[in-house]
């Protein structure tokens, strides 16, 4: 039987554990701590945690300032606050000067559903991406969310992590591990090699099933750390593929898809990609609904598989 | 309050300072004279006197901090730097060439001493708070100095920092307002207007104090004053000259970041070597 958990409350009771057993964690949030659940950090350590009010470039570079002090600081804000609102605080202090700010882009993608273009996160990793010294983790499920707010305080430097605000399939096993850099093959296969993150792993799975029924089996893998991006990893994992699809709910621009073809620029393996087509979001009452306007359905992921797979060369 | 000595020494300083701000800048190289001199005197007493730091240790953990959030003044705060012992002053002469450890602006992986990367305008006094918050979390009885420029002030993050202070009370917290009025095109009044500042920084929570910026006792009265206000931040607006001690780059904004000829750079350097003579004369009757 499927269940599903909530990665963003993963994310502040991650926190809370983490602040147990460091001092040296603290956490800022720009009015949105029921929202990105640092609220549970907030009720547990009052002294550690900043309520910076809604002026996400203040707490980006004040973030910075404590990190540079030795501490080991958390931001939460929505992804496209973070990435938008504080890029350049988050470039010139934080990542040129490889402090230890964790960015949580929380509501990522179009897991805010109701809000709109001006609240979904499309270009979020395209933008972290292109900054040196950053390291980027796009994590499947709840469980994994949890260890990636540990591998996040363990790692020094930054980091922007994607937290979904929608609970979401469970996929890691009670005895799962999470170390960044390292890709989580989900399901075996050996015909499609089907590449996704975060909330479309579902869709990926669904995907595996349909084709699994017409004799082609898939390979699922979450790419749970989109930098350092695993070029080599992926392009071994292609070979001897009928096809490779990558499926996000990200634009194709600077995202799953563009470092996909990287990784398989010397590669025979045809790759087609399943993102949002450089648009902007919009509102809609559910989040599945929203995902079938911009075609981002296991349906759709399986089409495109079967269309690699059975293409005359 | 400090004796005549001190203040003579704190000048000296100064004024070796605006020396190798000419030597650093050089000839045919753009260099950002204008705003590292109206600070020059601020930055000598703050190094030379005020903040407890050990230049033989810069990662001290019971050094004050000093953030140049006009980060374009970097070689300013490298010239104390340099002078105070960080580094050798034979590495000025290296500003801004490929390697080097002084860069364009502040890089705290290059160059020791600096607290971090600042340059991008307006984001210094943020840092500022997160410095100030974790020394109150370490239970450190430090302080946190933040240079600005007036320009700089048309940043509205600065504003978003300046009411966290407030709202926060971070009374280990100073701002020191590098008020030359005149950015990078032209005078600050004529742009994006920051007047008036005291009634701005007041509105804001803190306490208010206005010096002339090239007055060492002023400086340092300014400075110990704020040591004793407890409960809100204070911001000590000193009013400059931009290229303070060279007759060509003064209230110049071609100086912001101008390019020396010849002619200009011996001329700076004759005008800093008579700033000078009065202490060899102090020093040889010594």
């Amino acid at each position: 039987m499927a269940t599903y958990s909530n990665p963003r409350m993963a994310y502040g009771e991650a926190l809370v554990e983490l602040g147990k057993e460091d001092p040296r964690i603290v956490v800022l949030d720009a009015d949105l701590c029921k929202s990105t659940m640092s609220v549970l950090f907030q009720d547990a350590f009052p002294d550690r945690f900043f309520e910076m009010g809604i002026a996400e470039a203040n707490m980006m570079s004040m973030a910075a300032g404590l990190a540079v002090s030795g501490k080991i600081a958390f931001t939460s804000t929505f992804a496209v606050f973070a990435t938008g609102r504080a890029y350049d605080q988050i470039r010139q202090t934080i990542s040129i000067g490889k402090l230890n700010v964790k960015v949580c882009g929380s509501s990522c993608g179009l897991s805010d559903f109701g809000d709109g273009s001006t609240h979904q996160s499309i270009e979020d990793v395209a933008i972290m991406s292109a900054i040196p010294n950053m390291t980027i983790l796009t994590p499947v499920d709840a469980a994994e969310t949890r260890l990636a707010v540990r591998a996040a305080a363990e790692h020094p430097g930054p980091v922007y992590m994607r937290v979904n605000r929608n609970p979401v399939l469970d996929v890691l096993t009670k005895d799962d591990t999470f170390k960044i850099g390292r890709h989580r093959v989900l399901r075996e296969g050996n015909d499609i090699l089907l590449l996704t993150h975060g909330v479309m792993v579902e869709k990926a799975l669904a995907a595996a099933v349909l084709l699994e029924k017409e004799g082609l089996s898939a390979k699922v893998v979450s790419i749970s750390t989109m930098k350092p991006f695993d070029y080599e990893g992926i392009a071994n994992m292609a070979r001897g593929m009928k096809g490779v699809v990558t499926a996000e709910e990200h634009s194709y621009i600077g995202g799953l898809a563009s470092a996909t073809a990287l990784a398989l620029r010397r590669s025979a393996v045809p790759l087609d990609y399943l993102a949002i087509n450089d648009v902007f979001g919009e509102s809609a009452h559910y989040p599945e609904q929203l995902q079938a306007a911009f075609g981002l359905t296991a349906d759709n992921i399986a089409n495109k598989a079967r269309k690699l797979a059975t293409a005359k060369p | 309050m400090i004796g005549k000595k001190k203040v003579t020494e704190l000048r000296h300083l100064a004024a070796k300072m605006r020396r190798d701000i000419i030597l650093m800048v050089g000839v045919g190289q753009a260099g950002h004279i204008g705003g590292s001199c109206s600070a020059a005197d601020i930055v000598a007493v703050l190094y030379g006197h005020k903040i407890k730091h050990d230049p033989k240790n810069p990662k001290w953990e019971g050094r004050d901090k000093l953030l140049m959030s006009k980060g374009h003044a970097a070689i300013i705060q490298y010239a104390a730097l340099a002078e105070l012992g960080y580094f050798s002053t034979v590495e000025l002469v290296t500003l801004k060439k490929l390697g080097s450890i002084l860069q364009g602006h502040p890089d705290i992986h290059k160059t020791p001493g600096i607290e971090a990367n600042t340059g991008s305008l307006g984001q210094g006094l943020s840092i500022s708070n997160g410095m100030a918050l974790a020394m109150k979390l370490d239970r450190k009885d430090n302080k946190v100095y933040c240079i600005l420029g007036d320009g700089e002030l048309a940043e509205g993050q600065v504003w978003e920092a300046a009411m966290f202070a407030g709202a926060r009370k971070i009374d280990n917290l100073v701002a020191i307002i590098d008020q030359n009025g005149i950015s990078a095109m032209g005078r600050v009044a004529e742009r994006m207007n920051s007047n008036p500042l005291p009634e701005k920084w007041r509105a804001f929570g803190w306490h208010v104090l206005e010096i002339d910026g090239h007055n060492i006792e002023e400086i340092v009265a300014a400075l110990d004053t704020a040591d004793t206000i407890k409960g809100r931040p204070t911001a000590i607006i000193a009013h400059t000259i931009k290229g303070k001690g060279f007759s060509f780059a003064e209230n110049q904004a071609a100086f912001h970041n101008g390019i020396m000829t010849q002619a200009q750079y011996e001329l700076g350097l004759k005008e800093a070597d008579a700033a000078l003579v009065e202490f060899q004369l102090l020093e040889t009757e010594a």
